[in-house]
């Protein structure tokens, strides 16, 4: 890089360093010269080697720095110099010689000890502590080493301690929050050949920094000099608003079914087991109803008076043409109060409120469906579903094939196939499975079919084909975002959501 | 659903064919159990609950012998009398049917032992529904004494030696000391008396619905004759499961002899089983191609039906006795489609019309999640699902949330509001980059007497923002931005809330209606969550919110 450019690049503080490292090389004296604090004057120094202007070096060694009181003594002096400098010839009490010298009864107390083994005072005990000056008074008044010393200064390197420098640290090392060594990195600089070409240059520090308004107003950017920013260098991250991610793909299958044609259905999550079970024909002593698959409430539910008509279809079958289940159907076990299993509990519902002349009608919903599962890496307890029912006198099992290859062409995946599966509401019962045009092998996605007659008679009020499906969403999901664990749906980690890659499908 | 393992060479003998490998994983796949994996010479299949005749061995080579064509139509079973009889005592109340059978000159090797075994386990599984509808016994015929007794007694009466034990023990302690007594105690709970199966020489064959006796119930290589029984609380249950059981032993080669069930209390008249006569079902082909959309003719119908073990004769359909799941046309009509082929349906769309609809609320959420973005908020979702503590205790409430009975995992309530799940995720992301400012849309719960399920449910949006200089201004600006972008006024009314601070938190209006709440979280409640940041949060029932907005 040519000189001009990297000049006109240079941070203030960069400006402010520069002019004195032809003196100075060493971090703490940089700094004092160029009147910045230590830290801005690293970052300067730093930012000057990114630039191969100088390289840094950094050497551990051990020096002295002052404490607390240290500090407060360099300003002040020490307090037994204070002490001796209103001492006389004559006694005085202690109170009297603490008021005088403006010292603490604390400081008066240590530095009595001190004074008295340099033989600086005498003493005389009395009622009251009485001191004068001693024999060596005179001279430690006139020169104190150890305040000598305070002055100092500080970081001092360990190593140039003289003699009787040494004398003195012994003294005041063992006083409180005196002097203390510490290990340090001494930092200092060495100027590349482009440094030395660079620190010999005039630099010009009347640099803008920003465009202000007042610039503006009076015109008076037209004579300044703007300085020229690193664009290549990273900037702190902001992060936007933005939707859960999960959202943005239930919003993407939404858009798929109501562009064919679909109308959305909702509903509560709390349900009856009548509704999301014997509705559906689903045997009362079926095993997902246990405890262990089915969250329960302990209340009781009001059943609709289609109740009784469901229960013949169970027990006989009634006008559907068929058996039935040819066990008795309990009325407890269908007021049963429970979190849907599935959004078929939906379908149900929709079909009981629809109307011949509603038909053909076709609908969908995504939710939420509940199943009795402790968390872990690969169980949810609450997981969406894809619902679907197409209710259509001509309808037929192409049709269910047709609709399904249809979404899942548009959710990305090309091929779908259907095998023979076995669930109590459908018949013919299928599960759906698609090509994984990655791993290529068929994945399992779902289950599909012909609602039975038992459930489709009883909530239309007559039989007609009613294609449905059920689909999971979370492999689906996961698999964009390449998920291993599915508790990562839910997590809420404002970092994973705010990097998350959007849904582009 | 119950998994069982198959031996591929003892299966192609069965089957009297030899597949290429992909070519069986397939035809396993579309026949309608779910393949899991071949490793080596085992198969390992999942069973449907619908087909429990497919859990042996010799069922399920049936099956799959017929849909490749092998073997196709209705088997054909013989039965001999033997002349026998077991009597159904009047006092079997808890337990009242039963449906028995022999079987003779079978050649039991020690794997054909341990396949016996399976299937009375996983049928007792199943269709049994863990022995509480029915469970299964296998005798040898040597040791019996017919007539055979079914009886309810007092098990303190009896000792005898159940099986895998070394000595007799009182019937009462089997319960306590079986293994199969422990695990199905709670099936006889109320119980004082027990049923027992005991042989005219008042041998006590077995405890039911535990086991066997060691003496005269444990069939071993030396076995060639069997006494079989089903018993249970569903007639009809007991009879499919008995027919499933000698089917089996009939395709083991077995010759299967009936047995006259003589109920003392004449609640059923004589009985001879099993009974392998096969149900009749008329077929109604047209509904069949229509549901389909085949137009399969009477010949191919035939060839269809056979595939899957029926028999078929001038429309009628023959369905074989160990099919419990044939109840309606619906059910040939899935069997027709399995044997035309699942992949061979063309799939297609119709050129009807219909006009999709959205639902409102769902759509009126995408426009306030459009909103809130905007205004630079972060959305969370979180479970329907929290624990008591954080619902009540972090939140200085009592009492909230609907107990769930039988929650498996911690999370065992249903939320009433979403600042707990918003507080949680703040205190779960206290290490992260501050603000953070967090929405969520979802539902929470309440008890509502008007409902048919007595809860009721409301859709809220809840809204926190966290960070060092933040105040009840800011989500007050919030909430009015908010307002100003659904075009209505509302207003703020100072109010009481132990989860706010007090003075710095109201209740937000629209006209006259309460729709939420907005204040400055309480440091009680940030210090009881562990968050060391100061928040404010609002929460409205964006429900009420919509129907107000428009």
């Amino acid at each position: 890089m040519d000189l001009n450019s990297l000049i006109a690049k240079l941070h203030p503080l960069e400006r402010a360093v520069l002019p004195v490292l032809q003196k100075e090389r060493e971090l703490s004296a940089i700094a004092r010269a160029s009147k910045l604090d230590e830290t801005e004057a690293m970052r300067a120094l730093q930012w000057l080697e990114n630039k191969k202007i100088l390289t840094l070096k950094s050497k551990p060694t051990r020096v002295l720095v002052l404490g607390v009181n240290g500090k407060k003594y360099q300003q002040e002096g020490l307090p037994e110099k204070k002490i001796l400098n209103v001492l006389t010839k004559e006694f005085q009490g202690m109170s009297v010689i603490a008021r005088k010298a403006n010292v603490s009864d604390e400081e008066v107390n240590a530095c009595i000890g001190v004074l008295k083994r340099k033989s600086a005072i005498d003493l005389l005990k009395g009622k009251e502590l009485m001191a004068k000056l001693g024999p060596q008074g005179d001279t430690y008044k006139q020169a104190f080493p150890e305040e000598r010393f305070l002055k100092r200064s500080f970081p001092l390197p360990f190593d140039s301690l003289t003699e009787e420098d040494r004398l003195a640290l012994d003294d005041l090392q063992k006083r409180k929050e005196l002097v203390k060594v510490e290990e340090q990195k001494r930092i200092t600089v060495e100027l590349t050949e482009l440094g030395r070409k660079l620190a010999a240059t005039k630099i010009d520090g009347d640099v803008v920094n920003r465009l202000t308004t007042e610039m503006l107003v009076t015109g008076n950017w037209k004579k300044k000099k703007f300085r020229a920013y690193d664009v290549e260098i990273n900037v702190p991250r902001i992060f936007g608003g933005r939707k859960h991610f999960e959202n943005e793909a239930i919003s993407y299958i939404r858009r798929i079914w109501l562009d064919m044609g679909f109308t959305e259905m909702t509903g509560k999550y709390v349900q009856s087991a009548f509704w999301d079970m014997d509705a559906l024909f689903v045997p009362q002593d079926h095993p997902a109803r246990e405890m262990q698959d089915t969250f329960y409430l302990s209340r009781k539910a009001k059943l609709p008076k289609l109740w009784e008509k469901i229960q013949k279809v169970h027990e006989n079958g009634a006008d559907t043409g068929s058996k039935g289940w040819q066990t008795p159907f309990s009325k407890e076990e269908t007021q049963k109060i429970l979190l849907r299993t599935h959004t078929t509990v939906l379908s149900a519902q929709t079909l009981s409120k629809l109307k011949k002349e509603d038909l053909p009608a076709k609908f969908f919903a995504i939710g939420k469906v509940f199943r009795n599962e402790a968390l872990d890496w690969k169980h949810l307890f609450a997981f969406y579903q894809v619902e679907g029912i197409v209710v259509d006198p001509h309808a037929n099992l192409k049709h269910l094939k047709g609709y399904l290859r249809e979404f899942y062409q548009k959710m990305g995946y090309e091929k779908v196939r259907m095998r023979p599966a076995h669930f109590p509401y459908t018949e013919p019962s299928l599960e759906v499975d698609v090509f994984h045009p990655v791993k290529k092998e068929w994945v399992e996605l779902g289950g599909a079919g012909i609602f039975r007659p038992e459930v489709v008679k009883p909530l239309l009020g007559f039989d007609c084909p009613v294609l449905a499906w059920g689909q999971g969403m979370g492999r689906i999901i996961g698999e964009y975002w390449k998920m291993t664990d599915v508790r990562d749906l839910y997590k809420n980690d404002v970092k994973q959501s705010r990097e998350m890659k959007a849904w582009l499908r | 659903m119950p998994t069982i393992t198959l031996n591929k060479t003892e299966l192609e003998k069965l089957i009297g064919k030899k597949l290429p490998l992909e070519q069986l994983k397939d035809r396993i796949s579309m026949l309608g159990t779910d393949l899991e994996k071949i490793e080596g010479d085992e198969i390992h299949v999942e069973v449907f609950p619908n087909r429990p005749d497919m859990l042996s061995e010799q069922g399920f080579a049936r099956a799959l012998s017929s849909f490749i064509g092998v073997k196709t139509g209705l088997r054909k079973y013989n039965v001999k009398k033997s002349g026998h009889k077991v009597i159904i005592d009047k006092s079997v109340t808890m337990r009242p049917y039963t449906a028995c059978a022999i079987v003779k000159n079978l050649r039991l090797t020690d794997e054909k032992i341990k396949e016996l075994m399976q299937i009375q386990e996983k049928l007792a599984t199943t269709h049994g529904r863990n022995r509480k509808k029915s469970a299964y016994g296998v005798y040898p015929l040597e040791r019996i004494t017919f007539p055979v007794r079914y009886e309810a007694r007092d098990p303190k009466t009896i000792r005898f030696r159940p099986l895998g034990f070394e000595r007799a023990i009182s019937a009462a302690e089997v319960v306590e000391l079986h293994p199969k007594g422990k695990e199905y105690a709670h099936l006889t709970a109320g119980w004082t008396k027990y049923p027992f199966f005991v042989d005219a020489a008042g041998k006590i064959l077995s405890l039911l619905p535990f086991t066997n006796s060691h003496d005269t119930g444990k069939v071993d290589e030396m076995t060639k004759d069997v006494f079989v029984e089903c018993s249970g609380i569903d007639l009809e249950n007991v009879k499919v499961a008995l027919n499933i059981l000698v089917t089996m032993l009939g395709d083991m080669g077995g010759e299967i002899y009936s047995l006259e069930m003589a109920y003392e209390d004449k609640s059923i008249k004589s009985m001879v089983t099993p009974d392998l006569m096969a149900g009749k079902m008329k077929v109604d082909r047209e509904y069949i191609n229509q549901r389909l959309g085949l137009e399969l003719s009477d010949a191919e119908m035939k060839k269809m039906l056979e595939r899957m073990g029926y028999g078929y004769e001038k429309g009628m359909a023959f369905v074989p006795v160990y099919r419990a799941d044939i109840l309606h046309q619906a059910d040939l009509m899935e069997d027709v489609a399995i044997a035309y082929g699942y992949e061979n349906f063309k799939e297609s769309i119709p050129t009807m019309v219909t006009i999709g609809q959205e639902d409102q609320a769902e759509k009126f959420y995408e426009k306030l999640r459009d909103g809130l973005v905007g205004f630079r908020l972060l959305e969370v979702k979180n479970y329907h699902l929290m624990n008591g503590v954080e619902l009540n205790e972090k939140m200085m409430e009592k009492g909230k949330g609907i107990a769930l009975l039988n929650s498996l995992g911690e999370h065992n309530h249903l939320r009433h509001s979403l600042l707990p799940s918003l507080l949680k995720n703040l205190s779960d992301n206290k290490h992260h980059e501050f603000p953070q400012d967090l929405f969520e849309i979802g539902r929470v719960f309440f008890a509502d007497a008007e409902e048919e399920t007595n809860v009721g449910e409301e859709d809220r949006l809840g809204i926190v923002v966290c960070h060092e200089k933040t105040d009840f201004t800011e989500i007050r600006q919030i909430l009015d931005a908010l307002l100003v972008y659904l075009g209505v006024e509302g207003k703020v009314k100072e109010t009481k809330d132990p989860r706010f601070i007090a003075g710095r938190v109201g209740e937000i209006l629209i006209g006259s209606k309460k729709i939420g709440v907005i204040g400055e979280i309480h440091p009680a409640v940030l210090e009881k969550w562990g968050i060391t940041v100061p928040a404010v949060g609002m929460e409205v029932d964006v429900g009420k919110m919509l129907e107000l907005a428009q």
